[in-house]
């Protein structure tokens, strides 16, 4: 078994609300990223994929297949967007990093899945290079 | 559902590799320059990982600034601007990085403010990096 993992960034804004909890608490709990008018973020996408390289290419996959699915289902979506009003998601979900790795991971696996090869392993989500979120497809 | 929550801290230390174990030849052959008689320093970097369930409420599984709270008040604050060598937890231990992340594991594992300790990895610099786990 191989891992191979492909990069991407993409730009964004977001703002942490709970629509349950009344404005002190969401201030209390999120902080300076509970500003309504929100802020943002050069986030980078990591996506890997466990498998057997190919026999006759050497390849667990394509990588500029896989490029273009991150660009195709993901960025489409998350680039030089606001991912609260953007995303239909997170209309009811706080973009928080966990979140997004999470919401990432089930916009990519049809795809990955529906090419019978390699597997999604799992996907980081770098907010800031100090802060990052993964998720690895448990429940 | 299960995610994980990675923060990135830096510590700069002093050290130095030496073990009375060893001869000073044996020490000097073993540690080369990390043997320096008067210790050498790095910036480390210290990656927590936390994980745990997604707050249904919160989207986090961990709260950021407790977090940095927790990792300031028991890592950050007690060894940035320190020499290992002098920290009671290295008396008698050598504190190769091996040894620095298994401590910071240590010092962390019941400190976190929600979720588990995944692993601790300490990059010493750009090139080199250890890393211990909950599996370890």
């Amino acid at each position: 078994m191989v891992f191979i993992t492909r990069r991407a960034t993409f730009s964004a804004s977001h703002f942490y609300w709970n629509d349950a909890w009344p404005a002190e608490k969401n201030q209390q709990v999120f902080g300076r990223c509970a500003n309504r008018n929100g802020h943002g973020h050069n986030y980078t996408l990591e996506v890997t994929l466990a498998g057997e390289p190919d026999p006759v290419t050497g390849f667990v996959v394509d990588l500029k297949w896989l490029k273009d699915v991150m660009e195709r289902e993901v960025l489409a979506a998350y680039d030089h967007k606001h991912l609260n009003l953007d995303a239909p998601e997170f209309a009811h979900s706080i973009p928080t990093t966990e979140n997004i790795a999470i919401a990432a991971w089930k916009r990519l696996e049809p795809a990955i899945n529906a090419a019978g090869g390699a597997r999604l392993s799992w996907i980081r989500v770098y907010e800031t290079p100090e802060i990052f979120a993964e998720y690895r497809g448990e429940a | 559902m299960k995610a994980y929550f990675g923060r990135r801290y830096t510590i700069s230390a002093s050290h130095r590799l030496h073990t009375p174990a060893l001869t000073a030849d044996e020490n000097r052959a073993t540690y080369g320059k990390c043997n320096n008689e008067n210790g050498h320093g790095h910036n480390y970097v210290v990656e927590v990982m936390v994980g745990g369930a997604v707050g249904v409420d919160t989207g986090m599984v961990v709260d950021l600034v407790a977090l940095d709270q927790a990792v300031r008040d028991r890592v950050v604050d007690r060894f940035d601007h320190a020499n290992l060598n002098l920290d009671p937890l290295f008396a008698g231990r050598v504190p190769t990085t091996e040894n620095l992340c298994r401590t910071i594991y240590a010092l962390l594992q019941d400190a976190l403010p929600a979720g588990e300790l995944e692993h601790v990895r300490v990059e010493e610099t750009e090139n080199n990096y250890f890393e211990f786990s909950s599996g370890g």
